[in-house]
């Protein structure tokens, strides 16, 4: 061989060796969730843990609870804050080394329990049932529960007092049905403002469907009903209203979200959950505003639930020290020192008493709990969601029977797969 | 005549008489030797970071667009499978949500490219020409003050456009000073070509006409396909066109400085006035430059991403998404994996096809004539030779 192409192969050969050593121990990894005996580090475990934060508040407040758990036990816990959790978290999973403990957001929970990337514990906490039960169940996949929430919210009405009172209304005049929530619509829209100014999405759009009856997915995740009256009439009525004007989104008056029209003033009322709070606290310092409980439909009572829980991954070589940790972070105190903290809802029912003690301005939030309903959490159905979100972004225009048959196809193929 | 033709073709006339030389390695000088030594361990350390960061990553995605992966552990691990071209049939041959979101991203990139690299070449020809003026005070300002979009961060750019074109922003008040009423440009998916039509009596843009919205060509109705781009995505147009004028600028102005000013004194004294020298001395002066400047647009164009993961995020309803940023949803949001490797490869086939079809068509004709006729003559004088 001449000089040259000895020098080549040289390159080539220490190039492909390391490519070897890029997918040296790739095997070996289970498929059936672990249902049984977890891992458990020898000695002190340093867990990792990667969490989503809304600020400041909630980080400080996470990394105290750990450090407790950790000085108690004689463990280390790192927390990291992830800039962008779905892509960080991807990043862990394909790379085979994922944090122990996470945040799992519950339109993302049905991927991960797909693909085998979680650690079921729920069973293993001794108070599992003290939960609430639709939260239970937004966290579980083929019969089995794979997390604890950690917290959740709830969408209620928030209504601008001040609006309210030039309008002419009064207390009597909350609405508790969708005819009475167009008509105090419908009083309050003036050449400024607008009734009910809302975000896009069937994050919003949802609730209505529960108050109707109705769901995008049957009871067991197998078939998409999409095109059942309930949901049509539902997505009907936002439609009649978005058209009559005492509707609208947030989009169509210039703002990012529905809370930031209700803080500007540009609708006077609004559908949001427990962030407003702090949004409007820090942003809308001289705003006054209430909440009421979103009307009922022809289904009773309705809103829907957003909930993270903790999750534990598979790959996690300690797992009994994580659920541990899940364990202290979970108590009643706990939860209700993270309420304090950062204004999320407590999801144990057993301290539901204290903290609407605590927060009686929370109860349309709280009662939210009974009759709320968690996100979509069937595997493959983000894109579809997606698509959904995207054909009702002009709900006015849109041809709702086309749309709702465009979803029952696309979901149907996701959920055959 | 073969003979010095044969001379030509190899300086050393001794081995060409004797044949190709397959007796052993040649035999070369110490110092060059030396030189080529000197040469491949200077480049290796490139080539292994090119090797290891760019060639190795792209083979890993070709597997993954061929594989089952769902997105945990290793791609080589033995629990993955071979899916063949499944993955590409589903973005491009079955009826579905995927093929769907692709080819809307195809189709909303392809005005997105009409739009963006003529305008932005023709802008950057202009500020050249401008700036390159002898006569011009101030050059260096100007020029740096056109190049200095280009090397500001585009995140730091896309963000302060968010601000610029918001319903109340800078752009809507300006407008507003002329009259016309701004629309809340972020938020408003109605594509161009629809309003154009919509204002020409074409059609009504709330109810289109049955014929165009009623077939389904490639997962999308005719009416869609002719959308063109939406008011949103030209806010972004606008800004990627200001922000890569400046880099082109540089190029033209160094083809421009590369003209000698004795072949405009020739043309002025033919009697050209100044836009028959511009047409027909400087343009064809400028054509690599032009060429390098298309290929680097249309390159750059397909791929955008930045732009519409820091202020859209592929909306609104869907109207600015493109395959770059639909590739990474799909398989960091999404979890399809295989899908989003597909698209960056579909991508890639597209770009590359297209870059090819530009060259040849702004090939410099009598270039390649001659060439061809040098191989002609080569393989006439090759076969003079043997006989």
């Amino acid at each position: 061989m001449t000089r040259t192409t000895r020098t080549v192969a040289l390159s080539l050969v220490l190039s492909a060796s390391l490519a070897l050593t890029a997918c040296g121990g790739g095997g070996g990894f289970e498929e059936e969730p672990q249902a049984s005996a977890p891992a458990s580090a020898s000695g002190p475990a340093n867990l990792r843990m990667l969490i989503a934060s809304s600020g400041d508040a909630e980080t400080a407040a996470v990394k105290e609870a750990t450090q407790k758990w950790a000085t108690a036990t004689g463990n280390t816990v790192e927390v990291t804050v992830a800039g962008d959790m779905a892509q960080e978290l991807a990043q862990g999973f394909a790379g085979g080394n994922p944090p122990d403990l996470f945040y799992l957001d519950a339109a993302r929970f049905a991927d991960y329990a797909k693909n085998g990337s979680l650690f079921a514990y729920a069973d293993q906490l001794p108070d599992n049932g003290d939960f609430y039960e639709s939260l239970r169940t937004t966290f579980t996949y083929e019969d089995q529960q794979y997390c604890v929430p950690k917290d959740f919210s709830t969408l209620a009405l928030q209504i601008n007092t001040d609006a309210w009172e030039k309008a002419g209304l009064t207390d009597a005049d909350v609405p508790t049905t969708w005819d009475e929530l167009a008509g105090v619509a419908e009083k309050l829209t003036t050449d400024k403002q607008t009734g009910l100014g809302i975000s896009t999405g069937i994050d919003r759009l949802g609730a209505f469907v529960v108050q109707n009856g109705g769901w995008w997915l049957n009871d067991d995740n197998s078939q998409a009903t999409g095109q059942e009256q309930a949901v049509v009439d539902a997505l009907s009525y936002v439609q009649d209203n978005v058209k009559a004007g005492s509707f609208k989104f947030a989009s169509q008056l210039d703002s990012g979200w529905g809370g930031e029209a209700f803080g500007t003033g540009k609708a006077a009322m609004t559908i949001e959950g427990n962030w407003i709070k702090g949004a409007v606290k820090n942003d809308y310092p001289k705003l006054k505003y209430t909440v009421a409980e979103l009307p009922a439909g022809a289904g009773g009572k309705g809103t829907l639930q957003f909930t993270q829980c903790w999750g534990i991954a598979s790959d996690s070589e300690a797992q009994a020290q994580a659920v541990d940790l899940v364990t202290s972070l979970t108590t009643v105190e706990q939860q209700l020192a993270f309420a304090d903290a950062f204004g999320v809802m407590p999801s144990r029912q057993a301290a539901t008493a204290q903290y609407s003690e605590k927060y009686p301005e929370d109860a349309p939030f709280l009662a939210g709990g009974e009759y709320g309903r968690g996100p979509i959490n069937a595997p493959g159905m983000e894109q579809v969601v997606a698509d959904l979100n995207s054909k009702l972004e002009n709900l006015s225009g849109a041809d709702l029977p086309t749309v709702l048959k465009d979803y029952d196809t696309n979901a149907n193929a996701a959920l055959g797969k | 005549m073969s003979t010095t033709a044969a001379a030509e073709r190899t300086p050393e006339v001794g081995s060409a008489r004797r044949g190709p030389d397959r007796s052993g390695p040649r035999k070369r000088s110490g110092a060059s030797q030396r030189q080529t030594g000197a040469g491949w361990g200077f480049i290796t350390p490139a080539l292994i970071i090119l090797g290891l960061f760019l060639a190795l990553p792209i083979l890993m995605a070709l597997w993954v667009s061929v594989s089952d992966w769902t997105g945990r552990g290793s791609p080589f691990s033995s629990r993955v499978g071979f899916v063949g071209l499944d993955n590409y049939s589903a973005l491009v041959t079955e009826p579905g949500l995927s093929r769907q979101d692709f080819m809307i991203s195809l189709r909303n990139t392809f005005y997105y490219v009409l739009g963006v690299v003529p305008l932005q070449t023709i802008l950057a020809l202009s500020l050249a020409v401008i700036v390159n003026q002898r006569f011009l005070k101030g050059r260096t300002f100007f020029r740096t003050a056109f190049y200095f979009p280009s090397v500001v961060s585009s995140v730091a750019i896309s963000l302060v456009f968010l601000f610029l074109f918001t319903g109340t922003g800078a752009v809507n008040q300006a407008l507003a000073w002329l009259g016309i009423d701004g629309p809340t440009w972020f938020s408003d998916p109605r594509g161009l070509v629809h309003l154009a039509g919509d204002g020409l009596g074409l059609w009504q843009i709330d109810a289109p006409p049955a014929a165009l919205t009623g077939p389904s060509v490639l997962s999308l109705s005719p009416w869609e396909w002719i959308k063109g781009p939406s008011v949103a995505l030209t806010a972004i147009m606008a800004q990627v066109i200001w922000t890569t004028a400046g880099t082109f600028m540089l190029m033209f102005i160094a083809a421009l400085q590369d003209l000698p000013g004795e072949v405009e004194e020739a043309a002025m004294v033919d009697g050209a006035n100044r836009w028959q020298r511009f047409r027909n001395v400087t343009i064809p002066h400028l054509r690599p430059t032009i060429v390098l400047v298309l290929t680097l647009g249309l390159i750059g164009t397909w791929q955008v991403f930045d732009q519409m993961y820091v202020m859209t995020q592929g909306g609104p309803a869907k109207t600015t998404l493109t395959p770059a940023y639909l590739s990474y949803q799909a398989a960091f949001r999404q979890q399809q994996w295989g899908e989003g490797a597909a698209m960056a490869f579909i991508l890639f086939a597209l770009i590359f096809a297209l870059t090819s079809l530009q060259r040849f068509v702004l090939r410099d004709k009598d270039a390649a004539a001659d060439k061809r006729a040098a191989r002609a003559q080569r393989r006439a004088n090759k076969k003079g030779a043997l006989a």
